[in-house]
């Protein structure tokens, strides 16, 4: 496509290695003025690279950037926002004590005369954006104080105050609850009829058929199209991104719910600081069920899988495994009484990615004498279990099994994971965001394993940030707000609107 | 308990920086004539302790006297620097590999390894300075300095200095080393007092460490207080934190080793040194042991008569008849007129005799 | 891909190429300073080779720094930065002239006593550094500075105390002859290992003009057995897997606590063996009043780094570092001058990682031109 004024950004045939890994092969992109463009792509498909490149964070090898239908150069985040685009990333980067006024301002501070800060005239000026957008923020408030979706409408503010045309999105729907997720919305719409241009990085479907006007679609690092969004469906699109036909609901037989495997009595849990996040929390689960815990990032539920593998201590209350009490014990312990961990953030609890897939296939079990006698270690003997994992899991590239886990995708290294915490036939399983970053087919992997595992007999916790996933795989959902379990329902009982208000603190009516 | 003789290590770690040219100077007077014949390209070596030959102190006085017998004579001269103790060994092995007549080591922390050296090549001649000829081995000559003869000289003029009548010593480590310089300086004030009729008394205190600055600043200080109005040390860098209370009080200091009113220009109260003249050492022990004139198998102390121990040429903050009357008496000390104590029992028999 | 780009991916590759490089910026330094770079490095290459005896003394040398850089290398694969292997070879050294002085064994029990002295001495420090970070999370590196300053100091104490000082120096007495490790030790000072080696010119030089001992030997042993640790035991499995994740090792029920223990136990042991090595293998067999570090434990960071921290690598890389730091000293040159030159070489050398870098800019480069090409083509 030619460079032409019509088009707030195009770029063309952006080329980006990184080593011997091609991360963007000749990509293209055309995004016209005033729309919003979504960018959709399965995990690690180079969504966020190409946007990178754009936001001037990495340079590209090959390719060239147009803005306007003007060819330029951006080699540093500080060209991108000079020719107005501005990035919010998916982790907030605000500054936890300042207001919101001191954050927006922070790198672009209004000085006076003497090189003073003159804050008076910088809370003008974000009350005048703030009015402009009809953004509902108090810019006095700390950062600390306000919700979720606040903050990331600091971090759009922030973008605007820099004179943002384009503004980019990555994510930005992974930490707000429903009637958030609609607000924002409403506010792109907003922007647009303002004349500002947004991309936004995604791959949740309904997002985009709710908000997009068009839909690039990046496989593997190469561009697959744009679709018109008013045109398609979400099948398509999932197919587009996926290159294979997928299901998009979940298939599962009524549960057949057994004797209680966890009991949890008055628990209370403290955070780092000291702060109690688990307040007096009951739950039960049953072998054979799945319950699901529905509630925003935040609201103990860290804690609550902490204090059951034994990360953190509690500080009352009980925690039994088929009537044994597990609480304060050991890591060790809970492994022992058989508990399986599919842990939140797979990089850091999960996974020690610099060891060979192997090697981390036997991470609980490497003391076992299946795996060497006495001190020693027998890679044999590891890498033959582990070939029958990959075989059984699907793990892929398959004959992994001396990679670095590093090396693996996300999906990947969750199917390690899961193969990991599988095969040991655990009584309880605990999911925690089992499928964070991971693209449509690895999901319904990931929610097939946990709906065999409970018909094999094990008592499933599935704690997720996203409530479609909680809605669909569980067959009990538990609203977890504040530290405590205000309410639980039998799956098809509730609807999104009624738990959203719940995961919010309000009450039921 | 502890014995003071002790590396210069410390010295040279402690010392201000750039006083190069200030050391090589003030080795220009003192050359000697020797009368060896210069025997152009016999090769001469020198290994230095881990204080390096950049060491403002006798590493690199040694050195000094090194390219003056390259000058002099037409000598090849090289020097090996050694950074840990197992380096001694080896570097005086290379040393030796260079087809060396004479090879010295530099410092009492040497001793040893150039005594086992000279087991080891007895077709090689060796010196050790500071050192000791502990093996007898008559191809190793171990020369020491008397210290105490500068120290009476800078104990003249301290007396000769003081106005409150109380002067100090602050002293490294108790032992017979430092007490050379003690007794000699205190000889040189009794000298003094009663030739000039004054009756000045001197407090020493010794810090147990070569290389505390802070402590040597804390007894300094202690020292100016008690009414002390000039003050002189043999402590290495300890000594430094004495010449920095003295600057800070405004009172004299005497520098010790080196001509340390040129190492620390920062300091103005210095008025002297007591110096050991390691060059001159070099000099006229290489000169000797090549013509015969000085040979092995001992351990010799050389002194004022020698010129291996002097006072320093900066004398900017000394009344020139004082420092004409410490010249002559350097000179009665070199001539023998002046025998000064190096302990406690000659010093009281000196006092005695007075 | 060229023949070029392919030879640089390689790792041995990467480190032959980076000393050449090393070799060429020191080369260019030498001669901005008025060196002749060919002279110098014919002096240090005869320094080294040159004579049998040279080449024995680079063994000796590299001894401690193999061990240290062992110490170094094992730890920062468990995760930790071991800066205190400076104060566990003091503490080595002092450990095992205390025990070999005060000890008169006969030999085959009195080395491997003063051996583990010095091991349990480099070991009880090390475990304290890891001790108190498990305990207290206080950072090794600031706990391990102050341990080398302690052990700094332990050494100077027991050189002046009563018991251990010999009368008239400045350092300890010797420990008693029973605990020496030359190969052949009494024998070649006897007047028949003296009559047999006179005939043997060479090897009479590296008898008895050298401390050649067993040293490197054991040290070699250790990198290799701590290699098989690593690698091939449940042991190492956990102390690596606590060192590239901590949290995830604590969360599969490893316990995270007692291997940072255990670890600085380990590398302190190994620091320690370098020390009491140097006391049994080395004139003058005792410790000295130290007056600065002496560097065997940042000696052995420089070894570690060259070697990427594999205990193998350390092997060859304490064998360069030694031969550099020995082989310098016969350079004429100023000390300063002969100190930039090994600086320079160590530092490419230990940058091995620069290699594909280079492989990537000439694939680039190649890239360029063929697209050039094509487009002429067009």
């Amino acid at each position: 496509m030619e460079a032409s004024p019509e088009y707030a950004v195009q770029m063309h045939g952006i080329l980006k290695t990184f080593g011997q890994f091609t991360a963007l092969d000749h990509v293209d992109l055309d995004v016209r003025k005033q729309t919003i463009h979504a960018i959709l792509g399965e995990n690690g498909a180079g969504k966020t690279t190409l946007m990178n490149v754009l936001y001037g964070l990495y340079q590209a090898d090959e390719g060239d950037i147009f803005m306007g239908g003007q060819k330029v150069s951006i080699t540093s985040p500080t060209d991108a926002i000079g020719m107005g685009i501005g990035m919010v990333h998916q982790h907030f980067m605000l500054v936890e004590n300042f207001t919101v006024t001191e954050n927006i301002i922070l790198g672009d501070e209004v000085c006076g005369s003497a090189g003073i800060l003159d804050m008076g005239r910088a809370r003008q000026k974000v009350m005048e954006l703030v009015d402009e957008y009809g953004f509902d923020v108090d810019p006095d408030a700390k950062i600390q104080d306000i919700t979720v979706g606040m903050q990331q409408r600091v971090e759009i503010l922030k973008a605007l105050y820099r004179g943002a045309e384009v503004l980019i999105l990555d994510e930005p729907t992974a930490v707000l609850t429903p009637q958030e997720i609609d607000k924002l919305i409403e506010i792109m719409h907003d922007l647009i009829a303002k004349g500002k241009t947004i991309i936004i990085i995604t791959h949740k479907l309904k997002e985009i058929m709710q908000s997009a006007d068009e839909c690039s679609i990046i496989r593997r690092g190469v561009y697959m199209g744009t679709v018109d969004v008013k045109h398609s469906s979400e099948t398509e699109l999932a197919s587009k991104m996926v290159g294979r036909n997928v299901n998009l609901t979940v298939e599962k037989t009524p549960a057949h719910p057994g004797e209680t495997v966890l009991q949890i009595r008055d628990l209370t849990v403290k955070d780092e600081r000291g702060i109690e996040q688990v307040r007096g929390l009951n739950l039960d689960i049953r072998s054979g069920e799945i319950v699901g815990i529905a509630g925003i990032d935040g609201n103990g539920q860290q804690e609550l899988v902490d204090a059951i593998t034994n990360i953190v201590r509690a500080e009352s209350g009980t925690i039994t495994i088929n009537g044994e009490q597990i609480q304060n014990t050991s890591p060790r312990t809970t492994f022992v009484k058989k508990v399986a961990t599919i842990p939140s953030d797979r990089h850091r609890w999960g996974l020690v990615l610099p060891f060979s897939v192997t090697e981390n296939t036997v991470l609980e079990r490497h003391a076992d004498d299946e795996f060497g006698a006495g001190i020693t270690l027998d890679y044999d003997t590891m890498r033959e279990y582990t070939t029958q994992l990959i075989k059984d899991f699907d793990i892929r590239p398959s004959g992994c099994e001396d990679e670095r886990m590093s090396g693996l995708s996300g999906g990947n290294q969750q199917k390690a994971i899961i193969a990991r915490m599988v095969t040991s036939s655990p009584n309880l399983l605990i999911a925690f965001q089992p499928t964070r970053g991971l693209d449509v087919g690895a999901i319904e992997f990931v929610h097939k394993t946990l709906i065999a595992e409970r018909d094999r007999g094990a008592a499933i916790l599935l704690i997720s940030f996203e409530l479609d996933e909680v809605m669909d795989v569980s067959d009990t959902i538990a609203v977890i707000y504040h530290g405590q379990i205000t309410g639980t329902f039998a799956q098809g009982t509730v609807d999104e609107n009624q738990l959203g208000l719940l995961m919010a603190g309000g009450e039921m009516r | 308990m502890f014995d003071a003789k002790m590396t210069r290590r410390t010295f040279a770690a402690t010392m201000g920086a750039g006083a190069l040219a200030a050391l090589v100077g003030c080795g220009g007077g003192g050359s000697d004539e020797g009368g060896a014949e210069a025997d152009e390209g016999f090769v001469v070596r020198m290994v230095t302790d881990t204080g390096g030959v950049n060491d403002q102190s006798f590493n690199q006085l040694a050195w000094a006297g090194m390219q003056q017998l390259e000058s002099d004579n037409g000598w090849d001269i090289d020097y090996y620097e050694s950074k840990q103790d197992s380096d001694y060994a080896t570097n005086l092995d290379k040393a030796v590999d260079d087809g060396s007549g004479i090879v010295w080591g530099i410092g009492y922390a040497m001793s040893d390894a150039v005594n086992e050296a000279a087991e080891a090549n007895p077709d090689v001649l060796f010196g050790s300075i500071e050192g000791t000829n502990t093996s007898g081995a008559e191809n190793l000559i171990a020369v020491q300095f008397k210290s105490q003869e500068p120290s009476f000289a800078v104990g003249y003029i301290a007396a000769r200095m003081s106005e409150s009548g109380k002067v100090g010593f602050v002293g490294g480590m108790t032992g017979e080393t430092i007490a050379a310089f003690e007794y000699g300086y205190k000889a040189g004030i009794e000298y003094a007092n009663a030739e000039q009729g004054t009756s000045v008394t001197c407090q020493a205190q010794y810090a147990e460490s070569f290389g505390d600055a802070a402590k040597g600043k804390s007894i300094a200080q202690k020292m100016i207080k008690d009414g002390c109005d000039v003050l002189f040390h043999a402590a290495g860098g300890t000594g430094v934190g004495m010449l920095e209370a003295c600057n800070d009080a405004g009172v004299w200091s005497i520098g010790v080793d080196a001509d340390q009113a040129a190492v620390f220009p920062d300091y103005t109260t210095i008025i002297a040194s007591a110096l050991k003249r390691t060059d001159n050492v070099i000099v006229q022990v290489s000169n000797g042991l090549k013509d015969g004139s000085i040979t092995g198998g001992d351990t010799i102390v050389m002194g004022a008569a020698e010129d291996a121990v002097g006072l320093a040429d900066t004398h900017d903050n000394l009344p020139d008849d004082i420092y004409e009357a410490t010249l002559e008496i350097f000179e009665k000390i070199k001539a023998g007129d002046i025998v000064v104590p190096g302990n406690e029992a000659d010093f009281k028999e000196y006092v005695a005799a007075l | 891909m060229s023949k070029l780009e392919k030879f640089l991916r390689g790792r041995l590759a990467a480190a032959i190429a980076a000393v050449i490089i090393g070799f060429a910026i020191s080369a260019v330094v030498l001669a901005a300073a008025g060196y002749s770079p060919v002279q110098a490095f014919a002096q240090l290459f005869r320094g080294v080779f040159g004579k049998p005896k040279y080449m024995a003394n680079v063994f000796i040398k590299a001894t401690p720094i193999l061990l240290t850089g062992v110490s170094v290398a094992f730890a920062f694969k468990t995760g930790l930065f071991n800066i205190g292997a400076e104060g566990q070879y003091i503490v080595g050294t002092v450990l095992a002239s205390i025990v070999g002085i005060k000890l008169h064994l006969p030999m085959p029990l009195q080395v491997p006593i003063v051996l583990a002295a010095g091991i349990l001495g480099g070991a009880a420090l090390g475990a304290f550094v890891g001790w108190l970070k498990a305990k207290f999370g206080i950072h090794e590196v600031i706990t391990s500075i102050m341990c080398n300053w302690i052990a700094f100091y332990l050494c100077n104490y027991v050189v002046m105390s009563d018991t251990f000082h010999k009368p008239n120096s400045n350092s300890a007495l010797p420990v008693s002859s029973s605990s020496y490790t030359m190969i052949l030790g009494n024998w070649k000072k006897s007047a028949e290992g003296k009559a047999f080696l006179k005939g043997i010119p060479w090897l009479r030089e590296i008898m008895l003009k050298t401390d050649l001992n067993y040293g490197f030997i054991i040290a070699v042993l250790v990198a290799i057995a701590i290699s098989i640790v690593l690698t091939r035991t449940k042991l190492g499995y956990e102390l690596r897997a606590v060192g590239f994740n901590r949290d995830a090792a604590r969360f599969s029920g490893i316990s995270v606590e007692r291997n940072i223990v255990l670890s600085m136990l380990i590398a302190g042991a190994i620091s320690g063996l370098a020390g009491a090595l140097t006391i049994t293998g080395i004139s003058p067999h005792t410790i000295t009043l130290l007056a600065a570090m002496e560097s065997y434990g940042f000696n052995g960071m420089s070894v570690a780094f060259i070697a990427a921290s594999s205990p193998l690598g350390c092997i060859p890389s304490s064998l360069l570092f030694a031969s550099l730091i020995y082989g310098g000293m016969s350079v004429k040159a100023p000390t300063e001058i002969i100190n930039i030159m090994i600086g320079i070489i160590v530092f490419f050398t230990a940058l091995p990682g620069i290699m594909p870098v280079l492989a990537n800019r000439l694939a680039k480069q190649r890239r360029e031109r063929e697209a050039a090409a094509a487009g002429k083509e067009a």
